[in-house]
């Protein structure tokens, strides 16, 4: 439903050229929450831009339900952006209204009338969950509840596409989780497709099907949340993965370890899905006659299921250590030996 | 005892003067504010990056703003004679006075109306266009509300110059306090006159000031 094919954007700043997109091709489903992660400068901000013709492309095609927005202007352009609307990092609400004059306004842009106007947002304001805050100013607001006021803005005209211009990053990681959940609300309420960027991985986790890695202008993974969990391919997607899986405890405990119990063999095991929720250490420990030390743990859940990291210290006999590992590959956990004694 | 204290006022003549220079002041300030608007958003808009961004129209506009800024007034009203007499057909009154007026302040009021818009955050007119809004939804509906108190501050100081503007626009006869403190209290050198005068003109002055600020306090939202 959006296709974007090869996709170009080059920017001149000071007679220098800067690639911000370099050949991108994506497709994004229909009812589906894709989220594109990539640190800041690699060129997420522009792409998102190009979907509503914020920013046109050097070249390349951007197809939204059929229709090449690359030719749009006037007009066609100013129409197809109320069906394509969008949410931003510090809000950009107007300070001069309030909170039901802040969504009225995309309607007053379509040209709805008052009265249809009033129930509208009305109506918006129930669905985010701000009823009572009618009146306030946003100044009058905190950061959530100015969020919540963008998300009913951008839903005013009821939209196919809702981009969302890292939207939480603003936000304490209790309101991140409130507002992702209303997101994922709307997602699955209204069928709405959800085009998010983000610098935080934990958000890609918690409500994207699928995501887009991005490096230097260019997309360097792209799949299924948890398949890109289970085996990520590029050195950048470990590291966003590593945002959620590893505390920074999780080096201070195993450089602990190393000085002082430095015997056995340290291993990190993956547990994707289904296996996290079977008992396969307890078989582990009752199997083998080793000793098993857990040294740290974690469940990160996705969408589409669990994703969990275990390490541990195995330690006894080498070969029944080998053993033991063996046993873990063969009911589908993946091991990484951190350290061997 | 103001017998006592302003033997030679002539309460009429002052209230005449008075109510010339409310006169000039007032609509000098109402087409200042048009005007110096239309300059400010005309020079935001083409700026660089800007919905209009046109370089020879953002140059031509600010020499153009610059020039008027730079005349000194009682230099621009001697200027603007053959201009006046063609508009009003007389050199004289409270009128007369009126295009000197806007010219000189409309220009500097617009360098206030540009440093107003500046000030708006690009993501809210960002967030306009991403709705869908034409460039006339946009001036309205955002770049005018909201930077109305910054716009209001600033004709409250424009308008308090325009004050004194009329007072010196006393030399081409236009009437007003200024006039009457030159004509009736300095040259018959009858201080009481222009004492009065000046006291007269402070409090046109402090009343402006504290319509100014009322209406910002009302206005801010933020």
């Amino acid at each position: 439903m959006i296709q974007l094919t090869n996709v170009h954007k080059k920017f001149q700043l000071n007679g220098s050229e800067i690639v911000a997109v370099d050949d991108v091709t994506v497709a994004i489903k229909e009812g589906e929450i894709f989220g594109i992660i990539g640190y800041s400068g690699a060129g997420k901000s522009t792409l998102i831009r190009l979907l509503n013709g914020l920013e046109q492309p050097t070249s390349g095609s951007i197809m939204i339900h059929g229709q090449e927005m690359t030719t749009l202007s006037g007009s066609g352009l100013r129409n197809a952006r109320q069906k394509i609307s969008m949410i931003f990092q510090h809000f950009n609400l107007l300070w001069s209204r309030t909170v039901e004059e802040n969504i009225a306004f995309p309607l007053e842009i379509a040209g709805v009338k008052k009265s249809e106007r009033k129930r509208k947002v009305k109506e918006l304001i129930d669905l985010v969950g701000l009823t009572g805050r009618e009146k306030s100013y946003p100044a009058q607001l905190s950061g959530g509840q100015k969020q919540r006021v963008g998300i009913a803005r951008a839903l005013a005209n009821d939209p196919e596409v809702l981009l969302c211009d890292e939207a939480t990053s603003a936000l304490d990681p209790e309101t991140t989780n409130a507002i992702l959940d209303l997101l994922t609300d709307i997602n699955e309420r209204l069928g709405l497709t959800i085009v998010l960027i983000t610098h935080e991985m934990h958000v890609i986790r918690k409500i994207c099907h699928r995501v887009a890695v991005m490096e230097a202008g260019k997309v360097v993974e792209m799949g299924n949340v948890l398949d890109v969990f289970q085996s990520p391919q590029a050195d950048i997607t470990k590291r966003f993965i590593s945002q959620v899986t590893d505390t920074a405890d999780t080096d201070a405990a195993i450089a602990h370890l190393r000085d002082e119990a430095p015997q056995g063999k340290l291993v990190k095991l993956a547990f994707i899905g289904e296996r996290t929720e079977q008992p396969v250490l307890a078989e582990l420990i009752r199997k083998f006659p080793i000793d098993v030390n857990i040294v740290q743990g974690n469940i990160s859940t996705t969408r589409d299921g669990a994703y969990g990291t275990l390490v541990l210290q195995l330690v006894g006999d080498v070969a029944v250590i080998e053993e033991a590992v063996a046993f873990l590959h063969s009911n589908e956990v993946k091991t990484e030996v951190l350290m061997n004694d | 005892m103001i017998e006592q204290w302003f033997p030679n006022v002539n309460w009429e003549k002052m209230w005449t003067a008075t109510g010339e220079t409310l006169y000039m002041s007032a609509y000098s300030t109402f087409f200042t504010f048009v005007f110096g608007i239309a300059l400010g958003l005309l020079l935001f808009l083409t700026s660089p990056g800007q919905l209009w961004a046109n370089k020879i129209t953002h140059v031509f506009t600010g020499a153009f703003v610059n020039i008027f800024r730079s005349i000194p007034f009682i230099i621009l009203i001697i200027l603007l004679i053959p201009l006046t007499n063609i508009m009003f057909g007389s050199m004289r009154g409270p009128n007369a006075a009126l295009p000197a007026l806007i010219i000189g302040a409309a220009p500097f009021y617009g360098r206030m109306v540009l440093i107003a818009l500046q000030e708006i955050d690009k993501g809210v007119i960002e967030a306009a266009r991403s709705m869908g809004a034409r460039t006339s939804t946009i001036i309205f509906k955002v770049l005018l509300p909201e930077s109305m108190p910054a716009l209001v501050s600033g004709i409250t100081v424009t308008s308090i110059a325009l004050v004194g503007y009329t007072a010196m626009a006393g030399v081409i006869g236009a009437g007003g306090l200024g006039t009457l403190a030159y004509l009736e209290g300095f040259q018959r050198s009858r201080e009481d006159v222009t004492l009065m005068a000046t006291i007269l003109v402070l409090i046109i002055v402090f009343i402006i000031q504290f319509i100014g600020d009322l209406l910002v306090k009302r206005l801010d939202k933020r």
